[in-house]
């Protein structure tokens, strides 16, 4: 289980609970828990949907998950009367290579990601959330599973939360093994009981989701963040982060670095400092090569591209997303083309096949880079590679086959002549591997 | 009572299911958890399972099949009792993700995807399961081992092995 860590830069909202024992409700509530809640059904039925949504947009809060679409826009997306029931589903289907701070968030705190669930209910008027988590997360399914056996004991949960005569329940679910299940519609797919492939948007899920109803899909960081922002108020959070880019994050650091672990920064937190002094630098004295900045879909950043703040906008400007939080550090002794031809392998095993250009995309790219790995490349497989990916670009149902294409381009561009050399260096008199042989191989 | 006759299930999963399916607007939402807590108990999604569960949630058999088919995580053959599950995905292999999962093959004698004579341990490489900040990492079931070194394995293995780690679903009779 990821240790808990800690550093003196660190800006704690969310982590204020971590290492208290806050999964017990009355550690919890001693902690102002359940106190967000109440704080909202005291502005009165009239004005209470309209506070929070205000509260929510002006804490600049934006999607914890990947995207990074502001939270309170979200929510005002949600048309106020339906035919049909609206929900609320809480995403903790954490998948995303280099992710792991939910893991952590879903084991310290997870009444928070109750509390939130209400609170964005009573935002929208729904009267059903749905905390889903990944099959693997079994152990912290029976904890989520006890929190809300304990909230639904005193009361809280039920048919009239905190005396505001309106109802909240709240049912967990757990996947079984999809990477792609992640992705909002898909999430939706699967919790209807099929299989996790992508539905096509407009609808987006704001107006037809869930079984059809008006529904609100937020990460479960994103979720936490709620009863936090409602207590100090939206404008104090957002001024802990940047423009545009309200609060803190939780940042999970992996791979070459001193102190991996889940720290949480503030938005626009140098990617310098978070490496060198947060995770304590590159293990062993070793030189810093590259960066994935925000989980696996993330286009790689060049050693020479690391000074930059750590929010959605700067990490666009440079190219690359700020994703789910997952800073994975390569040192010197890395192969860009191993690293690359694993990177693909993942998305071409969790790519649902739903759509053509992400299936077959997936897989070419991967075929290629393995006969490039393997020694049998030609120099013109970068190119096709670039090619493959560039042409899944913005041509799938949901976003997985960008998330695919983004960190190959990524690497192919940025590290072109590590693979020219690597084909040059390896080929000294070995064949070129045909697609025939790759396939007898099992690729 | 089960509202199924002759069900498969022990009287505890079945009772669990009765009410698994009444929790949801639409009970075929039961069907992905349904799965896997059957796989907890039986092993894996065998052909009973299947009709059992299509039964209950008034769906075709090939409905089930084609929804089975897409979680990693559900199997149509049976595992080991332990089933070692190492990530390789980029934060482990970074920290010897790979190291750990050939040490796994040759401790064990078999390959990925494979199950011991005894029936005891299997293994399967497995994308990332969320651990990334304590790499290398891998699940025994559903239990998550970190940091992990050969010699770590070695004894975490010897454990599961002399019955010293119960692992969850165990501990909790499930």
């Amino acid at each position: 289980m990821p240790r808990l860590v800690s550093h003196p830069d660190e800006v704690i909202v969310l982590k204020r609970r971590f290492g208290q024992g806050a999964a017990s409700i009355d550690k919890y509530v001693e902690m102002e828990g359940y106190a967000a809640v109440q704080k909202a059904i005291a502005q009165g039925a009239e004005a209470m949907p309209g506070w929070i949504i205000d509260t929510m947009k002006s804490s600049g809060l934006r999607g914890r998950g990947g995207a990074g679409f502001p939270t309170g826009m979200k929510w005002s997306f949600v048309p106020k009367t339906s035919a049909k029931p609206k929900y609320i589903l809480v995403n903790g289907d954490e998948s995303e290579p280099g992710t792991c701070k939910d893991h952590v968030l879903l084991r310290e705190d997870p009444h928070a990601i109750i509390e939130g669930a209400m609170i964005a209910g009573l935002a929208i008027g729904a009267k059903t959330g749905f905390i889903y988590l990944r099959g693997e997360y079994r152990y912290l399914l029976e904890i989520m599973e006890q929190a809300v056996a304990d909230a639904y004991s005193r009361g809280y949960l039920g048919k009239n939360i905190f005396g505001s005569g309106l109802a909240f329940d709240i049912i967990t679910q757990t996947g079984a093994g999809a990477y792609e299940v992640g992705e909002e519609s898909a999430l939706m797919e699967s919790l209807e009981g099929k299989r996790g492939v992508p539905r096509i948007r407009p609808p987006f899920p704001a107006v037809v989701g869930l079984y059809g109803g008006p529904t609100i899909i937020n990460n479960a960081e994103t979720i936490a963040n709620v009863p936090h922002i409602l207590l100090m108020g939206g404008e104090a959070y957002a001024r802990l982060g940047t423009e545009r880019n309200g609060g803190t994050r939780l940042f999970g650091i992996s791979g070459h670095v001193e102190r991996p672990g889940v720290y949480e920064l503030p938005m626009g937190y140098p990617l310098r400092k978070a490496i060198y002094e947060v995770a304590g630098g590159i293990r062993g004295g070793k030189q810093l090569k590259a960066v994935v900045p925000g989980g696996a879909s993330c286009p790689v950043l060049r050693a020479d591209e690391i000074d930059i703040g750590l929010d959605f906008d700067q990490l666009a400007k440079a190219g690359s997303m700020l994703g789910s939080g997952g800073i994975v550090v390569l040192d010197e002794t890395v192969s860009i083309v191993e690293f690359a031809l694993r990177t693909i392998k993942f998305y071409q095993h969790e790519s649902c096949g739903w759509c053509i250009p992400c299936r077959e995309g997936t897989d070419w790219i991967k075929k290629t880079l393995t006969r490039v790995y393997e020694g049998g490349g030609a120099k013109k497989d970068i190119d096709t590679v670039q090619y493959i990916a560039e042409n899944m670009m913005g041509r799938t149902f949901c976003p997985f086959g960008d998330a695919a294409a983004m960190p190959t381009l990524g690497f192919v561009k940025k590290f072109r002549k590590e693979f020219e050399d690597y084909i040059e260096g390896k080929k000294a008199g070995t064949p070129l591997i045909t697609v025939l042989e790759l396939a007898r191989a099992g690729h | 009572m089960s509202t199924i006759a002759n069900s498969i299930f022990s009287p505890e999963l079945a009772a669990r299911f009765d009410k698994l399916v009444t929790i949801y607007p639409l009970k075929r939402s039961a069907l992905v958890p349904m799965l896997l807590y059957a796989q907890d108990e039986v092993g894996y999604v065998s052909e009973a399972v299947i009709q059992e569960v299509a039964q209950r949630l008034d769906l075709f058999d090939i409905e089930v099949r084609s929804v089975l088919s897409y979680y990693s995580m559900l199997r149509t053959k049976p595992a080991g009792k332990y089933n070692v599950q190492v990530c390789t995905n980029i934060s482990c292999m970074l920290r010897g993700g790979y190291e750990i999962l050939d040490h796994c093959k040759r401790r064990l004698g078999i390959e990925n995807k494979q199950v011991t004579a005894d029936g005891q341990f299997s293994l399967e490489e497995v994308e990332c399961i969320g651990d990334c900040c304590s790499a290398p990492a891998m699940q025994v079931n559903y239990d998550f081992h970190d940091d992990l070194t050969p010699d770590k394995v070695d004894e975490i293995l010897d454990e599961y092995a002399a019955g010293k780690i119960l692992d969850s679903t165990q501990k909790d009779g499930k």
